[in-house]
């Protein structure tokens, strides 16, 4: 697993709202529980992790939608990590 | 009722993105004028994303203050001194003794002298200053404005602050009614006011991810979030009889208020919340749902604000929900946080006056979700014989005001 792929599922971890002992890439976030102020906190810890801006506005993003599992969202980072160097 | 009982409204002030005196507002309101451009009172605007606000344009605190006491007040004291001073010219009210002994001051406000906060800590933790002003403390103080209203117009009875984020005005207004119907003051000067449009304010806002790039556009298709506002409205309240006693014009009458709190999530609107604040107004008001023609909405703008409050207004109102007009002023002035409440009494006590329902501007649709009549960016004339004005805060804090035409 690649070290952004591993960041991500810690800080997803955090905010987990499901019993759950570890998160897997295939995991679906709605199956974790995530709301919506979870998913804002999340966002800011991964901006501040990979000192990246990840475009989001609350009231027409919904990561439920566009980001179905841990690994799309890591796949979002990973882009966005890649076109900062 | 007997008279002693029934509250009106004497005088009216506001300073707001539209307009530096309630007429002005009021005006502008009823034009669909928008008070939304550029940021431009943070140092280093340019540092920050969000790009627009609705700021009170072209304010000159010189030429309502001494430069001596300008050192004491921060913005938000400035526009709430200003506001209360045209409500209480209006009202033509003087408060000797013992009235000043009996009279209120009741301002909400949800974050104070932010302006002084954040000068304060730029010096301290971005130039590496050694020291702030020696008033930063009485000045940033949630109770400033409520204090200097006090001292600027000479009123001793009761004064305080009353803070619930985005409700805090109504809270404040609505306790002031209640003091004024039932005897435990003769008088009361109320309302709110908010200048939270600094450098630290809105990276708190951008970091919530709730505001709207360029336009607020409540219950719209397309609507992006809220748009900040600051700004201050007044209100002088007395008890019926004491107005006549007086001869003086009386703008409107408050009947109700409502009050609950959510209990769930910090953030969340919550239907029963908001319902049950509503239900609250109508009771205390003794009137039933048929009786209201006009909504102030809380409207922020917010994809969730505005589904909820549209969800919550069906439950209320039944089916009258379809025969209110419901609009947002926040698409006009933004919103104001603790002030917001009262702009928005004052839009709806003139609304209720004149039969006027303001526009909601910016509305460029339907939503499917938000099917009720948003006086879609054209002020309407029809009759209104009462109405309510929403607001719902962060925190789950909810209170509802309900106003009657004065007959």
């Amino acid at each position: 697993m690649s070290d952004v792929a591993s960041d991500v599922i810690a800080i997803i971890t955090k905010k987990k709202r499901v019993d759950k002992p570890t998160v897997e890439l295939s995991d679906r976030l709605e199956d974790l529980g995530l709301e919506s102020l979870d998913a804002v906190e999340m966002i800011f810890d991964l901006e501040e992790k990979f000192d990246i801006e990840i475009p989001y506005n609350a009231n027409t993003n919904n990561p439920r939608t566009e980001f179905d599992t841990v690994g799309d969202v890591v796949k979002l980072i990973q882009n966005l990590v890649d076109k900062k160097s | 009722m007997s008279d002693v009982n029934r509250v009106v409204v004497t005088g009216l002030g506001a300073v707001t993105p539209v307009g530096h005196t309630a007429a002005a507002y009021w005006d502008n309101l009823k034009q669909g004028v928008c008070g939304i451009g550029p940021i431009t009172l943070t140092q280093t605007p340019e540092e920050l994303s969000q790009k627009v606000a609705a700021e009170v344009k072209d304010f000159d605190p010189l030429k309502h203050f001494e430069e001596r006491e300008l050192s004491t007040l921060d913005r938000v004291s400035q526009l709430a001194v200003v506001a209360a001073r045209e409500a209480i010219a209006q009202a033509a009210i003087a408060f000797d003794m013992p009235l000043s002994l009996r009279t209120a001051t009741i301002i909400g406000t949800g974050v104070g002298g932010q302006t002084t906060l954040d000068e304060s800590f730029r010096r301290v933790y971005r130039e590496n200053r050694s020291r702030v002003f020696p008033l930063t403390i009485p000045k940033l103080m949630a109770n400033a404005p409520a204090s200097q209203i006090s001292m600027f117009c000479g009123l001793r009875g009761p004064a305080f602050a009353v803070a619930s984020a985005c409700a805090s005005a109504t809270h404040a207004i609505g306790l002031a009614f209640h003091m004024v119907r039932s005897g435990q003051v003769d008088c009361a000067v109320t309302g709110g006011t908010e200048a939270c449009i600094t450098f630290g304010t809105l990276r708190g806002w951008e970091a919530m991810r709730v505001m709207a790039p360029d336009a607020c556009r409540p219950f719209s298709i397309g609507r992006k979030g809220l748009i900040l506002g600051e700004g201050a409205a007044m209100l002088v309240l007395e008890p019926l009889e004491r107005a006549r006693a007086r001869d003086v014009q009386i703008l409107g009458e408050i009947v109700g208020f409502g009050m609950s709190a959510d209990a769930a999530d910090l953030t969340a609107p919550d239907l029963g919340g908001m319902t049950r604040a509503m239900e609250g107004a109508l009771t205390d008001g003794k009137l039933d749902a048929q009786d209201i023609q006009y909504v102030n909405a809380h409207g922020t703008g917010t994809a969730v604000n505005d589904l909820t409050e549209t969800q919550a207004l069906h439950r209320v109102f039944g089916e009258h929900a379809g025969k209110l007009a419901v609009s947002s002023t926040k698409s006009m002035v933004g919103h104001a946080l603790g002030a917001a409440g009262a702009l928005e009494l004052a839009a709806t006590l003139l609304a209720v006056r004149d039969s006027v329902a303001p526009p909601t501007i910016g509305y460029l649709g339907a939503d499917p979700a938000c099917d009720l009549d948003y006086v879609p960016n054209k002020a309407r004339t029809l009759p209104i014989e009462a109405a309510i004005s929403n607001s719902f805060a962060f925190g789950g804090l909810n209170a509802v005001l309900a106003v009657k035409k004065f007959r």
